[in-house]
């Protein structure tokens, strides 16, 4: 059983995260970090390989810094790691982002058949939720996504998983290879130990090009983005603010400012 | 304007009546289609009669409605869908609503058509032809302008965003049967199981435009937070805490991996504001925040905050609220 997961370096939630001129998240800011619901696809794919006698690979996209990405993926006990750095990676939408993802995906498995590739449900910077369909789509693999619960049968060679949506719960069930993505509620995320620390010191991370991966730089990054962020701005804060202290008749005071603001 | 008429998903119950945020959609492709006109999308196995009355007063013309045994549930099956029904009416422009199965099929159909996505957007123009969006991004602290470069574009459009009017002149919907040609691998995936989840009786939470929140304040006990919510007609939220101590379902959790939203009014009870949370909020329209802890960083983004009980006062001003109503 062999399990990619793709991980994502984004700047620390808890951070002061801005947008620069180029309407780009800035990364740069020395608090960035493995994005917190890729900790839970970590997570996933190490019990599945405990379970089935496994591997995983972590696979990330990104500056220099994202290393520190896969780094904690190797920490928590994924056995080796892939960096994808290319300056004309820079830019990319979610479309331009699994395209290199998918040519790296592509790439492992050139080395040795990939069973599963897991992600999170999302990036907790742009929050699209476009990317791991997106890459099922371009690597032509069944899609499961938002898994609140994930069993691989190896004897059937199947993946189940269950799933919340607005209005609806279902089980969706495909044969392996597949691509699923976890919700933060699946599990609980191990905290790397010591010897985890350690061991990942000694675990390869392999760098690789657009070239090296066969990816025209046309087509991904700024240059190949089919959308363009124009103008990016704070929201301004919020005006009139009203803070009291209950003394006994904060109710009423909220419910007349209600009714005056129009908001019933 | 458009050249093309602009589709909109019609995201609808099981019983065929629409979703309350597709008549905002609608209202929003009216003015950016012109004379192209609007076109509804039926994906699903139920009768598109029930709909037809507000497909009528929002002025939509044509009503393709996508023909296949196979189960348009599966994201690939509906972008074989949305795929057929975009080629068939050569429409530039695809609006759904922002939800996660909507995400998954639009990303699919962008990397089938080159089309350029814009997910969550809470606003749209078109200029020289090319669609530009407005959204929020970065936990709702910044707003930004996006344009989609690409010919086609494919937007979800968050909840309450637009304010849904009828049109000028209403129309007679023709509803137009359109055979998909499902690709083998859209099957691959097997719904096994799809369990409807029930009505509450209140407001859907992702659509409502008021939502009373209960947090880890309420102890367990959401009575003041639900007599609030009905006294104002809206919907119940919770925090992660909430649910997870098991006080209310799952379903309710507010935040950036739960249900994300932006109603007109935002009531907290006992509700922190963790940077989570304020992740699946932080773009509500007016923020109210009753919390018994002063420092409690909700109150930083309040609009009108109360340092109290909230036990006291939200039926305080459910109470008062009754009796301005009369």
């Amino acid at each position: 059983m062999r399990i990619v997961v793709c991980v994502k370096f984004v700047p620390d939630i808890q951070s002061d995260r801005q947008l620069g001129p180029d309407g780009r998240v800035v990364r740069d800011g020395g608090d960035g970090t493995l994005n917190e619901l890729d900790e839970n696809a970590v997570e996933a794919a190490l019990v599945l390989a405990e379970e089935h006698d496994g591997e995983v690979v972590v696979l990330t996209v990104g500056p220099d810094d994202a290393v520190d990405a896969v780094r904690k993926g190797l920490q928590m006990g994924a056995d080796e790691a892939v960096h994808v750095l290319d300056d004309a990676v820079a830019g990319s939408d979610a479309i331009g982002t699994a395209t290199v993802l998918a040519a790296a995906v592509r790439r492992i498995g050139a080395e040795a058949p990939v069973d599963l590739v897991v992600t999170g449900m999302a990036g907790l910077d742009g929050l699209t939720s476009l990317l791991p369909t997106a890459l099922a789509e371009q690597l032509d693999l069944p899609a499961l996504p938002l898994a609140s619960a994930l069993t691989v049968d190896a004897d059937a060679r199947t993946v189940t998983v269950s799933r919340r949506l607005d209005h609806a719960t279902e089980t969706l069930t495909a044969d392996i290879p597949a691509l699923v993505s976890v919700t933060d509620g699946i599990n609980e995320p191990r905290y790397p130990n010591f010897k985890g620390i350690m061991a990942a010191r000694k675990k390869p991370v392999t760098t690789l090009s657009l070239a090296e991966l066969g990816v025209d730089p046309a087509t991904v990054g700024a240059a190949g983005a089919r959308t363009r962020v124009l103008e990016a701005a704070p929201r301004p804060p919020r005006e009139d603010r009203v803070l009291l202290t209950d003394t006994g008749d904060a109710g009423t005071r909220l419910a007349a400012w209600l009714v005056e603001r129009k908001l019933v | 304007m458009t050249a093309t008429p602009v589709l909109v998903l019609l995201d609808h119950a099981p019983d065929g009546t629409l979703r309350p945020p597709v008549r905002e959609l609608l209202t929003l492709a009216r003015t950016l289609a012109g004379d192209a006109g609007v076109h509804g999308v039926w994906a699903g196995s139920e009768d598109p009669a029930a709909a037809l009355d507000v497909l009528a007063a929002q002025g939509v013309s044509t009503v393709h409605r996508l023909v296949t045994d196979a189960d348009l549930h599966l994201s690939a099956v509906l972008a074989d869908g949305l795929e057929t029904v975009a080629a068939a009416t050569g429409a530039e422009l695809l609006l759904l609503v922002s939800s996660f199965e909507n995400k998954e099929a639009a990303a699919r159909l962008a990397v089938r058509t080159g089309a350029g996505v814009v997910t969550d957007a809470d606003g749209l123009a078109v200029e020289d032809g090319r669609v530009i969006a407005h959204k929020t991004v970065l936990a709702g602290t910044w707003t930004t302008r996006c344009k989609v470069v690409a010919p086609r574009a494919v937007v979800t459009v968050k909840a309450n965003s637009v304010v849904a009017e009828d049109a000028p002149a209403g129309a007679s919907p023709q509803v137009v049967d359109l055979p998909v040609e499902v690709r083998a691998t859209s099957t691959r995936v097997r719904l096994v199981e799809r369990t409807e989840l029930a009505a509450s009786g209140r407001p859907d939470l992702g659509s409502a435009h008021v939502v009373v929140v209960g947090g880890r304040g309420t102890e367990g006990d959401f009575s003041a937070v639900e007599e609030l919510a009905d006294v104002l007609g809206g919907a119940v939220g919770a925090t992660r805490v909430a649910t997870d101590e098991g006080w209310i379902g799952h379903d309710a959790q507010i935040g950036q991996t739960g249900v994300t939203i932006a109603p007109r009014l935002y009531v907290g009870a006992g509700v922190s504001g963790a940077v989570h949370h304020r992740g699946g909020m932080q773009a509500s329209g007016t923020i109210v925040a009753v919390n018994a802890d002063p420092d409690a960083p909700i109150f930083e983004i309040a609009d009108f905050g109360i340092v109290g009980d909230l036990f006291t006062v939200l039926p305080q001003a459910s109470a008062e609220l009754r009796r301005l109503q009369g």
